[in-house]
């Protein structure tokens, strides 16, 4: 029997992070990912896991720290947002490299600069192609959940990669919402017991671990990382159906939303699809065949299942939390763009790069989207690529 | 104290074949230290000569479990290896007691880890750090660090008409840590083993952090006879440029003080990298750098009760 509890974002991940136990917690505080740090460390101080936390002194030893740890045979976990993660940056690639099954949340915020603390997803686009799984998540339900499968996904031994668990900053980190949590054993017994390959602290059978790689070798141990996350797609959704049996709730790698016949989709990521999901219904109400697919798993990337399931519409516009700076779109509008490329009379597919350093994204935004989609199913003809969505120009 | 007798029945954990130049002074510190261990131990070191040349895959020189993450985290990366080690412990998953060493050069330790170290250090994990210093960015080619003697020819810091190489004093990074009031803070040289493994022992007994700052003579930066390796260390020590002593809970001690206190120009004149400070308009730098190190000896033989 699952609980229902009311609980913020933070809250929520921070709960199941008591309810996995790891063995090392290293983590600094960051603006709006600093409550998980201050929960987990009462965790701590009141004897409610085995963890022994470590209070580094910065991100980029937060992440080394948990490097080490997982590298010693430790269930390793770590939290950031923003700058937090760019400051790890160097390590976060490391850590992929080295295969160590690290899980951690990241609380999305705009990556300075300038400074800024609220919501958009250019911290973790920036670490997109670092070698991490990134799952993202609607609502702190989907944070918890996808926090416990991280767990099982980034372990399981044909894949071995570090998982982050994204929620937006603030929209979904500080607000309070009725979600269901698991009771502790069952999610121990998901999760299982954890047995490392290779750890550092067998000292009987000692191993280097992080050797320089030159030309004879590094190729071929990229390519064995690349073929990992090619390994992860069908793992995601083997733990996804495991986890459903557990709690009614099934994830996909992206969640389809009145797609059956629809004529013109949104593509987004987050917090922002349950927004654009009442716009949709609405639509649906005024007989417009609209529908949204919401990314779950940004990476690695399932192309082919986007492509089959954006084949049939006439127009799709990518929604990207995020610029990439490269004067056509944002990143997520690059990759779903790449991905309909072998799709025979495919839809037409525009980007909106929107609610940039926590700009609010209202319903009246995203029916100008759908509304701009139809123009576009009805002529065939594109006339922006790219729209600023709610700027000031 | 370590007799030769007893520290020759103990196998060596860091194997021949390794790529280190040929006169390296840093093998030679690996061996001492890890001759010293009674425990187990886990090595992390940073990115840097030691790292290159001792692991390149698919081999390793290392026969301990030893981690390289990153230049700047030799001892973030192991604070996660040792609360790991905590963690299992308390949680009866691990039996065994195992001692914890990170190495960096001065580059990983003075510079770009200084911030790591000193967090590290004052979170209290149960680890000894050692920085093989060679006072430069050796790997990279000879850049002057923060641990750069003055006066130091190296290719950031270059001899030139307008200048005698670098213009500032080493940073007194064992200090700092002494300051970080660690419960066991020393300096040692190869060239004077038994000091060197005595420290390593009293370092990893202690319950909590402890660090040790170790000159290592390099023969391409500092530029002699690879045969010499040990005669410089040793001259190092000898003219006081590097003391070596010990700061127990706050306690400082002398270890080794030199029969007679050599001037430094017995050492920095057989390095090529100070040879311009020879010629007869840098007589007023090698005189400051003598000042420098007296008034330092003086210092530190108060510090120690010693009489001068």
């Amino acid at each position: 029997m699952s609980i229902r509890v009311g609980k913020t974002g933070n809250e929520a991940v921070a709960e199941a992070m008591r309810q996995i136990n790891p063995d090392v917690v290293a983590a600094y505080p960051i603006t709006p990912q600093t409550e998980i740090v201050q929960i987990f460390s009462s965790f701590v101080a009141n004897g409610k896991v085995d963890t022994e936390f470590v209070t580094v002194e910065s991100e980029h030893s937060a992440m080394s720290a948990t490097v080490g740890a997982s590298a010693a045979g430790a269930r390793a976990m770590t939290a950031t947002s923003a700058n937090g993660l760019a400051f790890m940056w160097e390590v976060v690639y490391i850590a992929a490299a080295m295969r160590l099954p690290i899980v951690m949340p990241v609380v999305n915020r705009a990556l300075s600069g300038p400074l800024n603390i609220h919501c958009d997803h250019s911290d973790t686009m920036g670490a997109r192609d670092s070698g991490w799984i990134q799952i993202f998540s609607e609502n702190a339900q989907e944070a918890y959940d996808n926090a416990i499968q991280a767990l099982r996904i980034a372990e399981n031994s044909n894949v071995l990669l570090p998982v982050m668990v994204t929620m937006d900053g603030f929209i979904i980190s500080h607000a309070m919402e009725v979600m269901e949590i698991l009771e502790d054993e069952k999610v121990r017994e998901f999760i299982g017991e954890y047995v490392p390959e290779n750890p550092l602290l067998d000292v009987d059978n000692p191993v280097t671990i992080g050797p320089i790689d030159l030309q004879d070798w590094n190729f071929e141990h990229k390519r064995q990382q690349a073929e990992a996350m090619r390994n992860a797609k069908p793992v995601i959704l083997e733990v996804a159906k495991d986890y459903a049996k557990l709690t009614g709730r099934e994830y996909g790698l992206f969640e389809e939303y009145r797609m059956e016949d629809a004529e013109v989709a949104v593509v987004v990521l987050g917090s922002t699809a349950g927004t654009a999901k009442a716009v949709v219904d609405e639509l649906r109400a005024d007989g417009v065949r609209a529908g949204l697919l919401k990314i779950r798993v940004f990476r690695p990337f399932p192309a082919e299942e986007i492509a089959e399931a954006l084949k049939d519409v006439k127009a799709v516009a990518v929604m990207d939390r995020s610029d990439s700076f490269n004067a056509v779109g944002g990143p997520v509008f690059g990759d779903v763009r790449s991905a309909l490329y072998d799709v025979e009379n495919g839809p037409r597919i525009v980007d909106y790069i929107y609610g940039i350093g926590g700009r609010d994204v209202t319903p009246d935004h995203i029916r100008t989207v759908y509304a701009d989609l139809a123009k576009i199913a009805d002529t065939g003809q594109v006339e922006n690529l790219l729209t600023y969505l709610g700027v000031r120009e | 104290m370590a007799t030769l007798k007893e520290l020759s029945k103990k196998e060596v954990l860091i194997s021949s074949g390794h790529r280190a130049c040929a006169g390296c002074g840093f093998p030679v510190i690996i061996k001492q230290a890890l001759l010293a261990a009674e425990n187990p131990v886990v090595v992390s070191c940073a990115t840097g000569c030691m790292e290159v040349c001792t692991t390149i895959y698919p081999y390793t020189a290392w026969k301990v479990p030893f981690i390289h993450n990153a230049f700047e985290n030799s001892a973030s990366t192991l604070s996660g290896v040792e609360a790991a080690y905590k963690s299992l412990s308390r949680q009866g998953k691990i039996d065994k007691k195992i001692d914890f060493i990170a190495f960096g050069g001065d580059g990983g330790t003075y510079d770009i880890g200084f911030q790591a170290l000193s967090g590290a250090m004052e979170r209290g994990h149960n680890m000894l750090y050692i920085c093989y210093d060679n006072q430069a960015y050796m790997n990279t080619g000879i850049q002057r660090s923060s641990a750069t003697p003055r006066g130091a020819n190296t290719t950031t810091s270059p001899a030139g008409t307008e200048s005698y190489g670098k213009k500032q004093y080493r940073k007194d990074l064992s200090a700092i840590m002494v300051a970080h009031e660690i419960p066991y803070v020393a300096q040692a040289s190869p060239s004077n083993w038994n000091d060197l493994v005595s420290k390593v022992k009293k370092a990893l007994a202690v319950e909590g952090p402890a660090f040790m700052n170790i000159i290592q003579p390099c023969v391409l930066g500092w530029k002699y006879p690879s045969d010499q390796s040990m005669e410089l260390a040793r001259l190092a020590v000898d003219t006081c440029f590097w003391p070596l002593y010990e700061v127990e809970d706050g306690e400082y001690r002398l270890t080794y003080k030199p029969k007679e206190k050599k001037p430094v120009e017995d050492w920095l004149k057989r390095q090529d990298r100070f040879r311009h400070l020879f010629k007869p308009e840098n007589a007023e730098i090698v005189k400051e750098i003598q000042e420098d190190v007296d008034e330092r000896w003086a210092k530190l033989l108060a510090k120690c009760g010693e009489e001068a």
